[in-house]
Formats: structure tokens, sequence, C-alpha cells
């Protein structure tokens, strides 16, 4: 290795450096200054705005790092790792803000040191994840990113949910990763490498398509599986994100979700590319009918997401089962396996992580005020919290993608690629569950507003110190409904993956 | 009878299905995250064997390192959260630890 080029690239990884250094300052402040904890979010907050910038100039670089062997790279800083990266800083920085204003983070005040290093432990997992272009890195960056969350998602010791949800995390995702590294010892058996373009170029000289391969790559993807919730692996879903603090469950639902997208998308891509067709859809190897098997997990998923949503009684888990939903959506989009269905990907994305994030702040500012999640408690709601019920309908509204909200773009440009690539029916099955998804949405408006108060009339307090955070969530779901230019141009900017 | 390749596949895929038995069967926490720390160690014999035989270097031993590594962290932590949930429930049966569900 030369130690020059070894520079270089470190010039390429200042986003994570930067992380790993504010965690490091986080921890530090938090043992020397241990009476004084007001200011870590603060740095929390200026951490992730450095590293945005960072961020925001390493695009249109497109470059290998850490190269190892003969023309191995550990790391590929490229424009779709790049758009990722912004994505969970995005969302972090909205995290961040919920956090300040959720009452069940409040309650530990001596324990924030821990929680804010945490989360920017997750993000350097989900930063090396979303860059990762070697098995080992994708193993390493899903455990780091999962024992943070492990720990975040119990993070109030004394409750009893939070507790049950972290045991339940830690059983499923540690099994998880055992199978999907498991798995990827046959595939470095079988092909002698870790690399996936060295993978790729061995894949392309000896055609590996035996059941043991094709087990150990089903091994994997149920890794990947799990960090994404797609239906098998989506036991853990429910219960984690009904347990979970709401901040918590909002970051896992949206940035750790992308995280394991991005790596998806980057394992199929650049270990089974074989060519692309001249009308722009990529050839993969033929170890099994890839779209096929895309699209049967993708509509198990949303299907199961979206009968399972219809008989909850708690907001939260509700929204739990229709973020598997979502992922099932998200999932067509990669089936399609072209550049027009990545497209569709990244703009479901940018528009997700908004109409999500507003949907569990809501949630999360109602329940400060009534103490409950169970949408029962709800009934007549739209008229003692005027404000939040209509922004909770718009954020819902979204997630069903009725217009003329962000929502709408998102299925209409996932549907176009559904269609271009000639699969109707698929677009079709898509369209029917879109309608099951309405009933338990609008059942919650139909609680918000059509029901009568409960006898505790709820008392209007001054809530007005989180209003920005709701009107910079929902300015976008009605912004981008209207004048979605830009995030399609972001989007078709970002599609370079460097690896082939 | 020289020890091969074959043999050693054999016992990590040994250690992977009594791994994986154990999850799906124990009922005590701590038993089931033993299961997990099996499947981990299969794989490190996995790689250090192909390593070994396949001629491919020293790329298998370092995974190998890193896993060993990884598999501390997550015992610790998974310790850590299992105590947690004792002082809560005052059980690890993880069949009695089911209040969240539909």
């Amino acid at each position: 290795m030369n130690i020059n080029n070894f520079l270089s690239d470190i010039d390429l990884i200042y986003p994570e450096i930067i992380l790993v250094s504010t965690l490091i300052v986080i921890l530090l402040y938090d043992l020397i200054f241990t009476k004084n904890k007001r200011l870590l979010p603060f740095f929390s907050l200026s951490g992730i705005f450095i590293a945005t910038l960072f961020t925001i100039l390493n695009f249109g670089k497109n470059e290998f790092a850490f190269g190892y062997g003969s023309n191995n790279y550990l790391l590929s800083i490229d424009d779709f790792s790049n758009f990722f990266k912004l994505i969970i800083l995005i969302s972090s920085f909205i995290i961040i803000h919920f956090s300040i204003l959720s009452n069940e983070i409040k309650i530990c005040i001596d324990r924030h040191g821990e929680y804010y290093t945490l989360l920017f432990g997750m993000m350097a997992g989900m930063f090396f994840l979303v860059s990762a272009n070697d098995l080992i890195v994708i193993y390493v960056s899903i455990e780091i990113l999962s024992l943070s969350s492990y720990v975040l998602a119990g993070f109030v010791k004394t409750s009893l949910r939070n507790s049950e949800a972290s045991l339940k995390y830690v059983i499923y995702g540690g099994v998880s990763s055992g199978i999907m590294i498991f798995g990827m010892s046959l595939i470095y058996g079988m092909t002698g490498s870790t690399n996936l373009a060295e993978i790729n170029s061995i894949l392309k000289v000896t055609a590996l398509s035996d059941i043991t391969f094709l087990t150990s790559i089903l091994m994997v993807l149920a890794g990947i599986g799990f960090k994404i919730s797609i239906v098998p692996f989506h036991f853990w879903t429910p219960d984690v994100y009904e347990g979970a603090p709401i901040p918590i469950t909002a970051y896992l639902s949206v940035a750790s979700k992308a995280a394991g997208f991005a790596v998806l998308i980057r394992f199929i891509k650049i270990m089974f590319l074989s060519g692309i067709t001249n009308n722009e859809y990529w050839v993969l190897f033929p170890i099994i009918d890839w779209r096929s098997l895309l699209v049967i997990f993708s509509i198990i998923t949303m299907t199961l997401g979206n009968l399972s949503a219809l008989w909850q009684d708690n907001l939260k888990r509700m929204l739990a089962y229709s973020s598997i939903a979502h992922a099932g959506y998200i999932l067509l989009g990669l089936a399609v396996l072209s550049n027009q269905g990545l497209t569709a990907v990244l703009i479901y994305f940018i528009i997700y992580l908004f109409m999500n994030l507003g949907a569990f702040l809501v949630l999360m500012l109602i329940a400060n005020e009534i103490n409950s999640e169970d949408i029962d408690d709800y009934k007549g709601l739209g008229y003692s919290l005027p404000f939040l019920s209509a922004m909770l309908s718009i954020f819902l509204i979204s997630l069903v993608g009725l217009p003329p909200t962000a929502g709408f773009i998102a299925k209409l440009y996932l549907f176009i690629a559904l269609v271009d690539a000639k699969m109707i029916v698929v677009a079709v099955i898509a369209l029917l569950n879109t309608v099951l998804s309405l009933y338990y949405y609008i059942r919650v408006l139909k609680n918000l507003y059509l029901s009568k108060p409960n006898e505790r009339y709820i008392k209007i307090k001054n809530t007005s110190l989180s209003y920005p955070l709701v009107f910079i969530l929902g300015t976008p779901v009605f912004v981008f409904g209207l004048y979605f230019t830009p995030i399609t141009d972001l989007a078709k900017y970002s599609l370079k993956i460097l690896g082939i | 009878m020289t020890v091969g390749l074959t043999h050693f596949l054999v016992v990590s895929t040994l250690l992977f299905s009594m791994g994986l038995y154990a999850i799906i069967t124990r009922k005590n926490a701590i038993l089931v995250l033993m299961g997990i720390e099996l499947i981990l160690n299969s794989a490190n014999i996995n790689f250090v064997a192909f390593s070994r035989f396949g001629n491919f270097g020293y790329s298998g031993h370092l995974v190998a390192l890193f896993v060993i590594v990884l598999a501390a962290a997550e015992a610790a932590i998974a310790l850590a959260i299992v105590l947690n949930i004792y002082k809560n429930m005052s059980t690890v049966n993880v069949d009695e630890i089911d209040n969240l569900r539909d």
C-alpha cells in the first residue's frame, strides 16, 4: 500500500471522519462535564452540519478508496452513496430535534451523552454501509449499525416495553447477521474473494450457478432483508417499532432502511451485473430469475404489511406495518432492474423521508399531550388539537399516495417504471395494495374528525416550540407534490454506481 | 488419512445446524445467544479453512479476526440487554417476554 494513495483516500472520507470525531467529542464532553447536558444536541447538530457540507462537496467525485491487492477497493465514494448519505444526514438532523422534544428521552437526562454517542455510532455504521464495496465492510458496518441500534431501542432502561423491544431486536438481529456471515463465508470459499467487483469478474469467467452458490446468496440476502424488514425477515419490525422510543422508531424506519436498501442495490448490481441491454435494462447472471425473486418478495411484503396493518389499534404499530408495506413498494422499484427503476427508488426515498418522519413526529407530539398511541384515544382530537391533527392527516394521506401530496409523485414514478418494463400485472397488484392501505390510514382520520370526543377533553397546551419542525417536514410533502423537478433531477444525477 | 477441506466444512456445517437448533428450541435467552455464537464460529471455521486450503492468501484469516471481535462486542451488548430484562421482569424466558404482540 502506498502512503500517498492512503492520504488521498483519507480526503474522500471526510464526512465519516467528521462523524466519528463528533462521537468522540460528545463522549469526552459527557465524561468531563457530567452536570451540563444542554450543549450535547448543539454539538450533534453542528457535527451533522459539517458532515453535510463535506458530503455535498463529494458529489461528482466518483472515486474508489482504500485499495488492496490488484485493483480491489473497500469503499466506493460515488454519487449513489453520497445521495444515501444525504438522506441519512437529513433524517439524523430531524431525529435530533425529535429527541429534544420527546418526553421519553427527556426523563433520562443524565444519560443523554450515551444517547447522542450511540446515534453517531449508528450514523457512522450507515455511512460505511452505503459505500461498502466489499463483503467484510458490509458485515462490519451492518454490525456497527446494529449494535448501536440494539442499545438505543432499549434506551429507557426502566420501561418494560423498551427492554422487550431491545431483547427481541438483539436476538433476531444476531441470528440474521450470523446467517449472513455464514453465507459470506460460502461465497468466499467458492470465489476466493470478498470484493464485490472481483467476484463479478470471477463470475464472468466461471459460471457458478449451482444450488450451493444460490443458497449462500440467499443467506446474505436474509441478513440485508432483515435490515430493510421485508417478509419473511420482518418479525422483529412491529415489536421493535412499537417498543422502542419514538425518535428511534422513526430513525430505524427511515435511515436504517435507506442504508439497507443502498447496500442491497449495490450488492445485486455490482456482484451480478453481466451487461446492459439496448433499452437499458440490467442483465444479471442467471443464477436465479432475479426479477421474479424480487417481485415475489416485494408483493408478499406489501400485501402482508398492508393486511396486518388493517387490524392494529396502536398507531405506532400500524405505522410499523405501513413501513413494511412501503419497503415492498421500494423493492418493486429495484425489481424493474433498470436505471429508471432505480430513479424511482431514489425519488421514493426522498419523499418517504419527509412523510414518514412527519407522521412519527406528530404521533410523538400527540403522545406527549395525551400519553397514548391508541387510535381509539384519538377520537375528536381534530377539534382539541387542530394543527397537529391536520398535519397528521396530511402525512397519512401522503403515505397512501393521494394527490396533491408528494406521496403521489413517489408512487407515480414507481408505476411508470413498472409499466415501462411491461410488468402490468405487478403494477395492478401494487395499485390494489394502495387501495387496501387507504382503509387503515383513513380510519385514523375518521377518528380524528368524525367521532365524538372522549369524555376527558384535552386542554390545548402551548406546543409552539415544535411547530417549526412540523412545518419543516410538512412543507416538502406539499411542495414536492406540486413541484418535483428538483428531486427527480437529484435522483437522476445520483444514479452513478462505481464498480463494474 | 489426512484432514482436508471437507472435514472442516462438515464440522462447520454441524456447528451451524446446532446453533440454529439451539436458537429455535431453547427458551432461555442466554442459550439462544449461545446458539448465535455457534453460528458465528462456524462461519469463522469456514473462512479459515477456505483460506488455508484454497490458497486465497490471508484474507480469510482477516475476516475471521473481524468476526471474533464483533462477536465479542455483540455478546457484551446482548448480555447487558438480558440483564436489564431480568431486572425488569425477573425472567429470561423468551416465551414469557411477549407483552408486545398483535
